[in-house]
Parts: C-alpha cells; sequence; structure tokens
C-alpha cells in the first residue's frame, strides 16, 4: 500500500485515495469535430508504461482535492506530486 | 508410538496440562506446543494425507510443518487448519485431526493409497472432465477435505491497529536480537519493533547448545532481551507475524492476542492486525530445513533433523528410542547430538559426502557410526518406520539399518519471502543449493539464517554491521554435498515425498517434465506443488532441484515461484477487524424512522438507507398494501420520507455555465424559482444520474440527484470542476444530510401543507408545478419544490435535518382530516410505473444511450457541449436497431409479467435472438391490470405491435404501448 503525500494533509495511506489514471490527457473538443478515433484515444488508450508515469490521484477521504504524481510503475517510488494544472518539467523526476 | 518425555527443555515441569487429542486424554506442560506434547506422548500419527490418506506424522517444528494441521476446539469457536506446531498448548484444549474418517489410526479412504500409481498429477483434470467435472467434484472435494468452517457465528472479535516505525525486526534469533539492541542505540531512532512469531522470543537458540558469544544460548538471549527491554524506544511483540511486506515500508503484522488462553479465559480481541509503515526493516526470519527425497519419506517417524532437535532441547521430547540421521551438511549433526545426549540410540549418521565435515569427528566420540557417500534409499515400515534402507550414492553397496526415527537435512532454504514481497530479487548460492536474498530492496536487510549466515556469531557480527550500514554478505560456508536423483521410471519416485500435504511426489514432477511443464509456475498448477497452506515452506526449493536435474538447466535459470503475502495463513476475522455484521457498511437512517417503525413499517435496505418497503396492516397481503396506499394518493393523500435524495449546492457566478456543461439539457435558461428534469451522463454517454435541479439564486442552483447516490455524484462533480475546468468559479457542497425532506402527494396535498402553516403562498397561479420557493414551514426554514414522482400534485418539503421528524409530525396530524396515508418506495415505484417515469438502474443500464430514453430531439436541440455528448455519436450510438424504453401492456389477461423476461417476435417460437428485455414491471391498482416497461429494439417505431415474452420457459403475450399509462398529459399534477 503506498504511502502519498497529500499536498493538503501530508503523508497518508493509499486506502485514503482514489486513483484518477493517467494524467495530463487532453479532452478533445469541440465535440461536433472531434473524430472518432481522437475521442477513442481521449477515452480509451493510455500509455500504460513500465517505469515512469504521471497519474491524477484524488484524496477521496481526506480534503477532496485532485493532484499530480510523478511515480515509478515498477518501484513504486513517487518522484513528486504537483498541482492540477501544472506540468513537471522533462527529467526532473520519474 | 515411540515418543517420550525425557530431561531438560524450557518446558514449566511444575505446571502440567491436560488436554485431550482425537477424543483421548493426554498430559503435558506449560510451555509446550500440542505438538511437542503429542510427540511426548508417544503419538506418532497426526493425520492422513490430503489425496492418498497415508498415515502422516509431524516432520517439523515450527510454522513450515505439511503435515500437522488439526481442527481445533469445537462449536462457534473453532478453527480449522491450525498447525499443531503452532498451537501453544492450554489446561482443557482439545483437537482433532482433519483429515481422516472414521480415525487416523483405521482411514476408510485409505484404499485411494492402494491406488496411488493412478493417481498421478492431473490425474482428476484428465479422468473426470466427462460427462463435467462438476459431477465428481463434491465426492472429490470431500475425500480431500482439509478441516470444517465454524457453522456458527465467530463470537470473538479482532482489531485493526496502525504504528509507524524507524525499525522494524521480523525475528528473535541470534541475529534479530542482535540488530534490534544495535537498532535501539541509533541516535534518531524514536521508535524500534521487534517481533516474533512464537511465544518465546530466541529464534534458533531455543535449540542450540554451541555457545554463543563465550555464553550459553539462552543466557545469550535474556541477556539481549533485558537490555531490550529497558531501552525506552523499543516495543517487543510475540505471538506476532509478519505476514506480508508491502509498498512504501508497509508490514502487515498478524498478532494472536489471546489463542494461547483457554477460550473461557480470553477477553479483549482474539486477534490483532498491524499496519506498521516503516522507515527500515530487518528481516532476521530464519531459514527452513529441505527434507530429502526418498522412499516411504512420509512414514511417520521420518522428520526434519532440526525439528527432531527442537522436540529435544526445547521440550525435551524425543520422537524415538533409535535414530538414523541422513544429512548432506555439518549442521544437522547437532540434531543427532542433541538426540545422543537426551538418551536416544543414534544407529548411525548417513552423509551424502565422501568426506565429512568437522562434525564427524564428534560424532565418533559420542561412538556414532558415520556411513560417507551413502544416501538413504527406503524407509522400512508400514504405519511407522521399521527400518532404513541406504545404498553408497554411486550405487553398489546397500544397508539395512533397523530404526524407529529418521532424522533428513538437505540442507537449508533462507526464508526469503518477505524480501520478496518487499520487491527484492534472489541469488543462488552453489554452496548452500538455495536461493539468497540479494540487496535491500525498500530498506529492508536480510540478516541471519535468513541472508544465508548459519552460524550464530558471524550472523551477530554481520546484523550488527548492517545496523551500521554495511552490506550484508554471506561468508563463504562449507558447501552441502550431494543430492541422489531419481532417474527417469525409477519407480521409488513415486513414493517419494516432495510437497506432503499436497501429495506431491517426485514421480509427479517428472510425469510434469515429460509432459513438457517446464516453468516452474506451471509445473506448481499442474502438480500442485506448493499449492497448499504451507505454500511449499518445505518442498519448492526440493522441487526446483528434482525439475533442474529432469531438465538439465541450472537452478537459478529455473527460479522461484512468485512469494505472495500471507507468509503463513491469517485469519479472515483478523482481515475484517471491526467491519463485520452491521458495522462492515452501517444503514443510513431518514429523521421519520422511529415513526415509520411505530406505524409498522417493513424497512428494507435500499442503496445504504434503511427505508419503508410499505406500511401493512393486520391481514393485508405486500399487494393489497400497496394498492391501499396508491388508491391514497391517487384519492387524497400520501406521506413519503424523501429525504434520501440527493441534494448537492452548486453556487458560484459560472454556476450555470458548469451545469451547461454537466446535463444533457439546458440550463443557462432556467429562471430563478424554477425547476427543471436533469439528466447526467458519464463520459462514455451512458445514462448515469437524473433529477430535478432547481436555480434558488442567480448564481445558485440546487441539484438533486438519485437516493444514494448523492456521494458520488458530487465526487464527480469535483472531478470535473478541479481537473477539466479549473477556472470556473464555483462551488459545490453535497447537503443531502442537511436537509431532511418530506413529500406531500394527492389532490388534497395543498391543503394539507397549508394547515401545517406557511409563509409561503400555496395557490396554483403563484406556485405552479415544477417550481422552487423558499420560506417558513410550521415557523422553520424551508426550502419547497413542486415536483411529482407520483403523478399527482405533490410539495418536496425540506427543512433542517433536525426538524424532519417534527416536520413528519406535523403533517401526518394536518393530514388526519383527509386520512393521509403514509407510503413506502414499493408504492412509490407503483405509481412511477403508472406515470411511466424512468428510474435509473431500473429501466438503463451499462449500454443505455440518452437517446435510447427519447431524449434524442433535447440534445439535437442544444449547441453546447456536455459531458459524454461525443460518446453518443459514436457509430454504435447512432446504429438504428438500438434498444427503446417503451411500455408494455399484458394481453394474455396473467399476472405482472418478471423483470427481465425477454422480448420475442410475435411469430417467435423458440427463445433465441431477443430484442430486448422487461425493465420494470407491476400490477397497477389504479388501472385495475399488470403493466411494464421494457426497453426493446427500435421500440418507439412499433407502438400497438403485438409481441411474445419469454420468461424461464413460460411465453407471454404484451403490446407495445406509450409508457404513460395514467393521465398521459399530466392534468393531476398541475392540479
Amino acid at each position: 500500500m503506498l504511502l502519498i503525500t497529500c499536498p493538503h494533509c501530508g503523508p497518508r495511506a493509499e486506502i485514503e485515495y482514489r486513483c484518477g489514471g493517467e494524467a495530463h490527457v487532453e479532452r478533445p473538443g469541440p465535440h461536433d469535430q472531434v473524430s472518432d478515433q481522437a475521442w477513442a484515444d481521449y477515452l480509451f488508450y493510455r500509455a500504460n508504461p513500465k517505469g515512469g508515469h504521471r497519474e491524477r490521484w484524488l484524496h477521496v477521504a481526506g480534503c477532496g482535492q485532485w493532484f499530480n504524481v510523478a511515480r515509478d510503475t515498477i518501484t513504486h517510488e513517487i518522484a513528486a506530486v504537483y498541482p492540477m494544472g501544472e506540468t513537471l518539467a522533462e527529467g526532473s523526476a520519474a | 508410538m515411540s515418543g517420550r518425555r525425557s530431561e531438560g527443555g524450557a518446558i514449566d515441569r511444575s505446571k502440567p496440562i491436560s488436554f485431550r487429542w482425537a477424543g483421548k486424554s493426554y498430559q503435558g506442560y506449560a510451555g509446550d506446543t500440542l505438538a511437542s506434547a503429542l510427540i511426548a506422548n508417544g503419538v506418532s500419527i497426526i493425520g492422513r494425507s490430503f489425496k492418498y490418506h497415508r498415515p502422516r506424522g509431524l516432520i517439523a517444528a515450527g510454522l513450515e510443518e505439511p503435515n500437522g494441521i488439526v481442527q481445533l476446539e469445537a462449536g462457534a469457536v473453532t478453527v480449522p487448519n491450525v498447525k499443531a506446531t503452532q498451537i501453544e498448548l492450554y489446561e482443557g484444549l482439545s483437537a482433532t485431526p482433519v483429515n481422516a474418517k472414521p480415525s487416523v489410526e483405521f482411514d476408510l479412504l485409505a484404499v485411494n493409497s492402494l491406488f496411488k500409481r493412478f493417481i498421478p498429477a492431473a490425474f482428476y483434470y484428465k479422468t473426470f472432465f466427462w460427462p463435467s467435472w462438476r459431477l465428481f467434484e463434491p465426492s472429490i472435494r470431500k475425500a480431500a477435505g482439509l478441516g470444517d468452517a465454524p457453522a456458527e457465528r465467530d463470537p470473538d472479535h479482532y482489531e485493526h491497529r496502525f504504528a509507524h516505525v524507524d525499525t522494524l525486526i521480523v525475528g528473535s534469533g541470534a541475529a534479530g536480537l542482535a540488530a534490534a539492541e544495535a537498532a535501539a542505540a541509533l541516535p534518531g531512532n524514536e521508535r524500534v519493533m521487534l517481533v516474533e512469531a512464537d511465544f518465546e522470543y530466541g529464534g534458533g537458540l531455543l535449540s542450540a547448545a554451541e555457545p554463543v558469544e563465550g555464553l550459553a544460548p539462552l543466557a545469550w538471549r535474556d541477556a539481549a532481551l533485558a537490555r531490550l527491554r529497558a531501552a525506552p524506544n523499543m516495543l517487543l511483540l510475540n505471538r506476532t507475524m509478519a505476514s506480508g511486506f508491502y509498498d512504501h515500508g508497509l508490514v502487515a503484522l498478524y498478532e494472536r492476542v489471546s489463542d494461547h488462553l483457554p477460550p473461557e479465559q480470553r477477553s479483549g480481541p482474539r486477534q490483532r492486525l498491524w499496519k506498521v509503515r516503516c522507515k527500515k526493516v530487518i528481516l532476521a526470519t530464519g531459514a527452513f530445513e529441505r527434507p530429502i527425497a526418498f522412499s516411504g519419506n512420509d512414514l511417520p517417524g521420518v522428520m526434519l533433523a532440526s525439528a527432531a532437535q527442537t522436540y529435544a532441547r526445547r521440550y525435551g521430547a524425543l520422537a524415538g528410542t533409535r535414530a538414523v540421521l541422513c544429512t548432506n551438511n555439518d549442521g544437522a549433526y547437532d540434531a543427532a547430538f542433541a538426540l545422543h545426549d537426551l538418551g536416544c540410540t543414534v544407529a548411525a549418521i548417513v552423509d551424502s559426502r565422501a568426506a565429512p565435515g568437522a562434525g564427524a569427528d564428534a560424532a565418533r566420540q559420542r561412538g556414532i557410526e558415520i556411513l560417507a557417500g551413502f544416501v538413504p534409499l527406503a524407509a522400512k515400515g508400514r504405519r511407522a518406520v521399521r527400518g532404513l534402507e541406504v545404498a553408497a550414492l554411486g550405487g553398489g553397496v546397500r544397508r539395512r539399518i533397523a530404526c524407529d526415527t529418521i532424522l533428513t537435512s538437505d540442507g537449508w532454504n533462507p526464508a526469503v519471502h518477505l524480501h520478496s514481497q518487499a520487491g527484492g530479487s534472489l541469488a543462488y548460492n552453489e554452496g548452500l543449493q538455495a536461493f539468497l536474498p540479494k540487496g535491500a530492496p525498500q530498506d529492508a536487510i536480510s540478516v541471519g539464517a535468513a541472508a544465508g549466515i548459519l552460524d550464530s556469531d558471524t550472523a551477530i557480527d554481520a546484523a550488527r554491521a548492517a545496523m551500521r550500514g554495511e552490506p550484508v554478505e554471506a561468508p563463504v560456508q562449507a558447501a552441502v554435498g550431494p543430492t541422489r536423483r531419481f532417474a527417469d521410471g525409477d519407480t521409488r519416485a513415486q513414493t517419494a515425498w516432495l510437497d506432503f500435504q499436497n501429495d506431491v511426489t517426485v514421480a509427479d514432477v517428472q510425469l510434469a517434465s515429460r509432459e513438457n511443464f517446464r516453468s516452474v509456475e506451471h509445473l506448481k498448477r499442474y502438480t500442485t506443488l506448493g499449492m497448499a497452506s504451507d505454500q511449499g515452506k518445505t518442498s519448492n526449493v526440493a522441487g526446483i532441484h528434482v525439475l533442474s536435474g529432469l531438465l538439465k538447466t541450472p537452478a537459478p535459470a529455473i527460479g522461484t515461484t512468485k512469494f505472495r503475502p500471507p507468509f503463513d495463513p491469517v485469519t479472515i476475522g483478523a482481515f475484517a477487524g471491526r467491519a463485520v455484521g452491521e458495522d462492515l457498511a452501517p444503514l443510513a437512517r431518514t429523521p421519520s424512522h422511529a415513526a415509520q417503525v411505530a406505524l409498522g413499517a417493513k424497512m428494507e435496505n435500499y442503496g445504504g438507507w434503511l427505508r419503508p418497503a410499505y406500511f401493512p396492516q393486520a391481514g393485508e397481503s405486500e399487494q393489497q398494501t400497496i394498492a391501499r396506499e396508491v388508491h391514497a394518493v391517487r384519492r387524497s393523500a400520501g406521506l413519503f420520507d424523501a429525504s434520501t435524495l440527493g441534494k448537492i449546492e452548486v453556487k458560484g457566478p459560472d454556476a450555470a455555465e458548469f451545469l451547461q456543461r454537466i446535463y444533457v439539457g439546458g440550463v443557462r435558461t432556467l429562471k430563478v424559482g424554477q425547476c427543471r428534469y436533469g439528466l447526467m451522463l458519464s463520459e462514455h454517454g451512458i445514462v448515469y444520474d437524473d433529477g430535478v435541479f432547481a436555480r434558488i439564486g442567480e448564481d445558485h442552483f440546487l441539484v438533486g440527484t438519485t437516493s444514494g447516490h448523492a456521494a458520488a455524484i458530487t465526487e464527480t462533480l469535483h472531478e470535473w470542476l478541479q481537473c477539466e475546468w479549473p477556472h470556473l468559479r464555483v462551488l459545490v457542497e453535497n447537503v443531502t444530510t442537511g436537509w431532511a425532506v418530506m413529500n406531500i402527494a394527492g389532490p388534497k396535498a395543498r391543503e394539507i401543507f397549508a394547515a401545517v402553516g406557511t409563509d409561503i403562498d400555496l395557490s396554483a397561479d403563484a406556485f405552479a408545478h415544477m417550481q422552487y420557493r423558499a420560506g417558513t414551514v410550521g415557523g422553520v426554514p424551508a426550502r419547497v419544490q413542486r415536483v411529482s414522482f407520483t403523478g399527482e400534485l405533490s410539495y418536496e418539503i425540506a427543512v433542517p435535518w433536525g426538524y424532519g421528524a417534527a416536520l413528519w409530525d406535523a403533517l401526518m396530524e394536518a393530514g388526519q382530516p383527509h386520512r393521509i396515508t403514509p407510503f413506502g418506495v414499493e408504492s412509490l415505484m407503483a405509481m412511477r410505473i403508472e406515470k411511466g417515469f424512468l428510474h435509473v438502474g431500473s429501466d438503463t443500464d451499462g449500454t443505455t444511450y440518452p437517446q435510447d430514453l427519447g431524449f434524442g430531439p433535447a440534445i439535437a436541440k442544444k449547441k453546447d457541449d456536455f459531458v459524454g455528448r461525443r460518446s453518443t455519436m459514436r457509430p454504435d450510438g447512432l446504429r438504428e436497431d438500438r434498444r427503446q424504453l417503451v411500455g408494455l401492456e399484458v394481453t394474455d389477461g396473467g399476472p405482472p409479467i418478471e423483470v427481465g423476461a425477454h422480448v420475442l417476435p410475435a411469430d417467435a417460437t423458440e427463445a433465441r435472438g431477443t430484442q430486448g428485455w422487461v425493465t420494470s414491471s407491476v400490477y397497477s391498482p389504479t388501472l385495475e391490470r399488470p403493466i411494464a416497461m421494457a426497453l426493446v429494439e427500435r421500440g418507439r417505431d412499433r407502438m400497438g405491435e403485438t409481441v411474445r415474452i419469454w420468461d424461464l420457459g413460460q411465453w407471454r403475450a404484451a403490446r407495445i404501448a406509450d409508457p404513460r399509462f395514467f393521465d398521459p398529459a399530466g392534468e393531476r399534477t398541475h392540479g
């Protein structure tokens, strides 16, 4: 079980969180100009990498806030926690 | 029956304990386990094997024991499949064998044993596949039964505890104690914890004789323990096993708090599951001895050398009177000495090495004969060992030695389980013929025998060095000697056991190899090697060695199966903790709960809420009750506690813009004081929830959701706001349990509402259907929506939760002149089906798009994007044969059609090619006939068409119809 440091509440056990999957997935639009393929990419296709991964987490049993996590999917090492709407500079972590 | 009590041991001979085994009374001492007490009492057969029902005895003294699994106690507190080696003896203890009927001495199913060569690996799967495995499974399972699960509710309780420590030490042998002392002395180590699965601290020290740092083993242990107990930052826990190593330093501990006490003396929790977050973990988990495979190695009387040593030195219990030791290493000689020194004859030491090590001299001094370069071939005897046939390793010379006990040691396997669970890899050590931990994953360092360091003093030095930050490496140690390999076709392989608990032999591994199961994971599943409750602690590596020989592949290239938690079985009760019964998912209650119960409501669980299904009166059937309640609402007035409906406040300058993007329909144009029906989709375009929302201020909305869905919808709204549209200035708050809601419905609703007293103008012109008003009701602040799920004139009156019960009472009293009738969920459902109102989750499923429910035109009219919109336009959403929600009129004069029944064309003659199914169905009290709703292919184009309905072999007849069965123009609602 992971130990994740919520940017608002501090380190808490994974059971307090919900994982929202890959971060930085762009929602395409407007709806009448999006191809089936582009919409399918957005809805269903994920990188699922072995190694460094950026993902969204929600502190559902805490402050109720979403944030981003850079986690290694093999070692589970968490390299960074950063706010929604921000990106992580390439090479800075995970 | 040659076991007996000798001198010595750490048992307390001043405290005798009476216990019962298989119905007979015996005596042991405080400090005994059930296993040691049975050995001391000469009980040699402890069970029957899983598959062949062969008589079996104890082969180990610790938790790796594969044979000695018993049923402990009876009735509600009974525990199946506990290892006798883990049961601390207490006064009055009672246990029975698990797999022997009528008794271990005479087992009816032992006939399986005669057909042994006909029941090889995968025999059941190959033989019982026709006509169906299910036909044979029950009787096979019974024959292969383990213990019986308790039939009664568990009277004990369990608890969870959480802890954070700087260093956790697992295991209290020499290495563990040394590491703990070093950890406790380390500056900055504020919390150090040492856990020991046994009730006695000491691990291997408990059965050792060699001095440890110049002291007798137990004296060294006592001194170390005293220093640890004096350390203020140290927590010591015995009877506590580390069961799993998870991510980020989380270790699960399984503490058996009161299992060692007689049931009537137990108080507090029976067991405790700890979740400990550790910065550093020292794994001093020891090692398991490997048994040697030879014909008849499962006869009672054959045991691990270290087990016999433990029984002798720790418990003063001798397994026999005349023993032979079979070994390939020096360490096992100590077992022979332990027995010899306590008065057991050691007939010979059979050492596979041509040149035995230093132990040989000590053996000869004791007058023990050494057979160097010899290996065991076959144990002799039927129900107990009578002798051992040995042979020179290269073949040729054979000898038969009379004995009643055979000790075996094929070397040691470090207990790398937790290291591996932590993510660590393994390195094969050729000298020890064993897998050793490599590296320190998650800062978990293996020390002592767990790291392949078998000598105490060396292990202690290495453990201290590890705490100084130096790497732990096993020193070069004497290599173990050769192990006899079985040629393919050697009939002795059929009775040479590897996995005792699952009855897997060397021949089974040979068969798997011949059938090309080359992966060790496949070998495990095919033969069941290592799949029993002991998870192969004594068998896995031995099996890998056999496979390695057959495939001519080195053992490290074959590798091990994956080590998964738990290390040793943990009760379900410990995992559940306090979350059992009503505490697992406490049911929510509405404000009028007490009043409803007093009225005789039949309460049921609706999505986590206790709500009335209906309010039966004496002598009424369910259908009569529902009919009475429906008639009351349609003719006069009914009262319904709707507090469970989800209520979410959405507020802010961008609130309308936000909801415009959430709902299928429009939001921006809604005027203050108006309500609108809203449908929400998931981003996959699937209908997710529905409800009425009201604009209660220019930038303030009240969003209604279905009961039980409020938390999920709130979370979804937050996700969109925080992750997709963070620039929208909107606050979202779930206020469901802040407001009690009483729904008064029926032609007399307005009069009754007015009689309670309100400053809101209730006249039809001032307060129309689908409008919202705020004011006071009965002197209390109230939010009122004129909305209707019954199809009648209807108000949903919301007051602060604490006033809910009072409002219920006030409405009931004010409604007396009109015979106001409380009604339940089932009556409400009957009325909504009469109106053809959608119920999300009943009339929709995980494939239902809004256009299937008739929302196509509404979507076409809206310009803006909304959640799920693009998904409804995928090719699947544009198909013309989609199932659409319609009504069904039953035309065969029969009762209501079952929900889930299939809809087929009128000319269908067989039950195939379904065109949809019934989603809601009821006998309509108002129309006095059964009606239904269904999702049917192209349903809206087929109004008036006759269809056949099929339900579990029965055919019914129905006609597709407009689902608005009652008051289709809604005149009553607007009254």
